[in-house]
């Protein structure tokens, strides 16, 4: 296929994922608030169409990079391409074709699901959006809350509301900030399971923060270990327990957290 | 201006109006305090009117239109403010701001929204002077509809200054949308002639279109003729104020996005 390159990037099955060109692509990056370094000249490329999980403990630099994707953060120093787009002069035009969605984030309380939705419809320039809303509603199950207003709803049927609100534009690239921070295991297992139906089906590219790391090795085919900043590590998650000596990724963030290198891991 | 930037405008008035369509104590709100001034400085002058015959007749038509037509600029200040602070409030900031919405189209909402507001608060007032007072607001003629546009306009450029304050400091800056176009009144000239301040602070009177609105109102009122001076002043300071508003949004915004704090803003 003209355009594709060789590249070490998986599924999280294991399979080579052929790419075309990046989602992402970082370079140089950081973030500093006054003497706080908040992302230490970070680089990093995330090909289109797979899924990479970003690992750190709290204040890691997570969610900052995340809010300099999408443009929240003005970078101290460094560059940011999303989607082809210059982050820095062409913001606008990469927002229209990615999504975001955290639990820390919320929708209007005394808006009705359809109504929260209708909003992010004519925010997003979403084509027949009110078909569009009834096809998430029933994708993710949710037909039955539509007429609900989102202050009512559980921390499960908020979550599943703010995955449609993300995935409205049918996004290219979806930052995902904890997604299933707080739910049942039956509630995450769902919303995974969405998750994998909506990349597979329309090749999109993810970026997940979190800190699960079942659901990391479940969901990602590429894992960057962030620490104060810095990106530590980075690998597919089998690459990175081979490494590491262990049997799950938990094993493999307690050791980056810890400060045990790999060598120190190993033996 | 594109199809997609008015579908995005419109998609955030939709949002709040659909937050007041089902929130009476809300909409009462807008109506309630045109509604109270109307009383109190109606029955006041009423009171006057009574007791000094034709100069009292006068003084009633001076005093309840000043009442009104100020509401005109107060209305249309909080309109836009509280709509923005809503957005503070409800958590929503952080997925208004990474979607494709520009910060100019953000303003224009907000506008929209001032003006959606302004129409549900002020005609109760306006309708009640004519039931209680006999007083016809309209009967002043076009010169209202330039009037109405000034302290519109006035509204509008205080309220961005409010908006760059709080993104600036945070929401505990909001009190800033209660108090600082109230804190101009004294200033503006609503119930007497900029003549009736002191020679010291006739200057910052003079440096704000609602005064020269007022002179102006007060030149219909009295002589039955439109003072075109007292207009062109208003106008010109309205673009030289809007002007610097808008200016002082823009820098703030980037500022906002350099230090974090729209991902941040709270108290």
């Amino acid at each position: 296929m003209a355009g594709l390159r060789p590249s070490p990037w998986r599924d999280a099955g294991g399979a080579l994922i052929p790419v075309a060109m990046d989602a992402i692509r970082v370079s140089a990056l950081s973030k500093r608030y006054g003497d706080t370094l908040a992302v230490g000249g970070i680089d990093f490329t995330v090909p289109q169409g797979v899924t990479v999980g970003l690992l750190g403990g709290n204040g890691a630099g997570k969610t900052t990079t995340i809010a300099l994707l999408l443009g929240l953060l003005v970078p101290t120093t460094g560059s940011i391409r999303v989607l082809g787009h210059d982050i820095a002069r062409d913001r606008f035009a990469a927002l229209a074709r990615m999504n975001f969605s955290s639990p820390y984030v919320a929708l209007p309380q005394r808006l009705t699901v359809r109504e929260n939705l209708s909003v992010y419809g004519h925010l997003y320039d979403v084509p027949d959006a009110e078909r569009r809303i009834a096809q998430l509603a029933e994708e993710l199950a949710f037909t039955d809350l539509l007429r609900r207003k989102a202050g009512q709803l559980s921390a499960g049927q908020k979550t599943r509301v703010a995955l449609a609100k993300a995935l409205i534009n049918r996004p290219e690239l979806l930052l995902l900030d904890e997604p299933t921070a707080s739910l049942d295991p039956d509630t995450a297992d769902f919303m995974r399971c969405v998750l994998e139906k909506y990349r597979a089906e329309s090749g999109c590219t993810i970026l997940l923060a979190s800190h699960n790391m079942a659901e990391v090795e479940r969901l990602c085919g590429f894992v960057l270990m962030l620490k104060r900043g810095r990106i530590v590590d980075r690998g597919t998650p089998q690459d990175l327990l081979r490494r590491y000596g262990r049997d799950d990724l938990e094993a493999v963030f307690l050791d980056i957290a810890r400060n045990r290198g790999v060598a120190e891991a190993v033996r | 201006m594109s199809r997609a930037a008015l579908r995005r405008i419109w998609g955030l008035i939709y949002r709040h109006i659909a937050l007041y369509r089902t929130s009476w104590p809300r909409v009462l709100e807008l109506a309630y305090w045109p509604t109270l001034q109307l009383c109190i400085w109606g029955f006041t002058a009423s009171y006057f009117a009574t007791r000094l015959g034709n100069h009292g007749a006068t003084a009633f038509g001076l005093l309840v239109g000043g009442v009104l037509l100020w509401e005109v600029a107060l209305r249309s200040q909080m309109g836009m403010t509280v709509s923005f602070l809503e957005e503070i409030w409800s958590r929503n900031l952080g997925h208004v701001f990474v979607s494709p919405l520009r910060p100019w189209e953000l303003v224009a909402a907000l506008i929209g929204t001032s003006i959606v507001k302004l129409v549900i608060g002020f005609i109760p007032a306006v309708l009640l002077a004519w039931l209680l007072y006999a007083f016809n607001l309209f009967a002043m003629g076009w010169p209202l509809a330039l009037f109405a546009a000034h302290l519109l306009v006035m509204g509008w450029w205080v309220s961005l200054g409010i908006i760059s304050i709080i993104l600036r400091h945070g929401a505990g800056a909001e009190s800033f949308a209660w108090l600082l176009l109230f804190g101009l009144t004294p200033f503006s000239a609503v119930f007497y002639p900029v003549s009736v301040l002191p020679p010291a602070v006739r200057p910052v009177a003079f440096a704000l279109p609602s005064s020269h609105v007022f002179e102006g109102m007060r030149a219909v009122l009295h002589d039955g003729r439109v003072a075109w001076d007292q207009m062109a002043w208003a106008a010109g300071l309205n673009l030289f104020w809007l002007f610097a508003a808008v200016l002082l949004f823009m820098r703030q915004f980037h500022m906002a996005r350099v230090r974090g704090a729209l991902i941040s803003i709270g108290e």
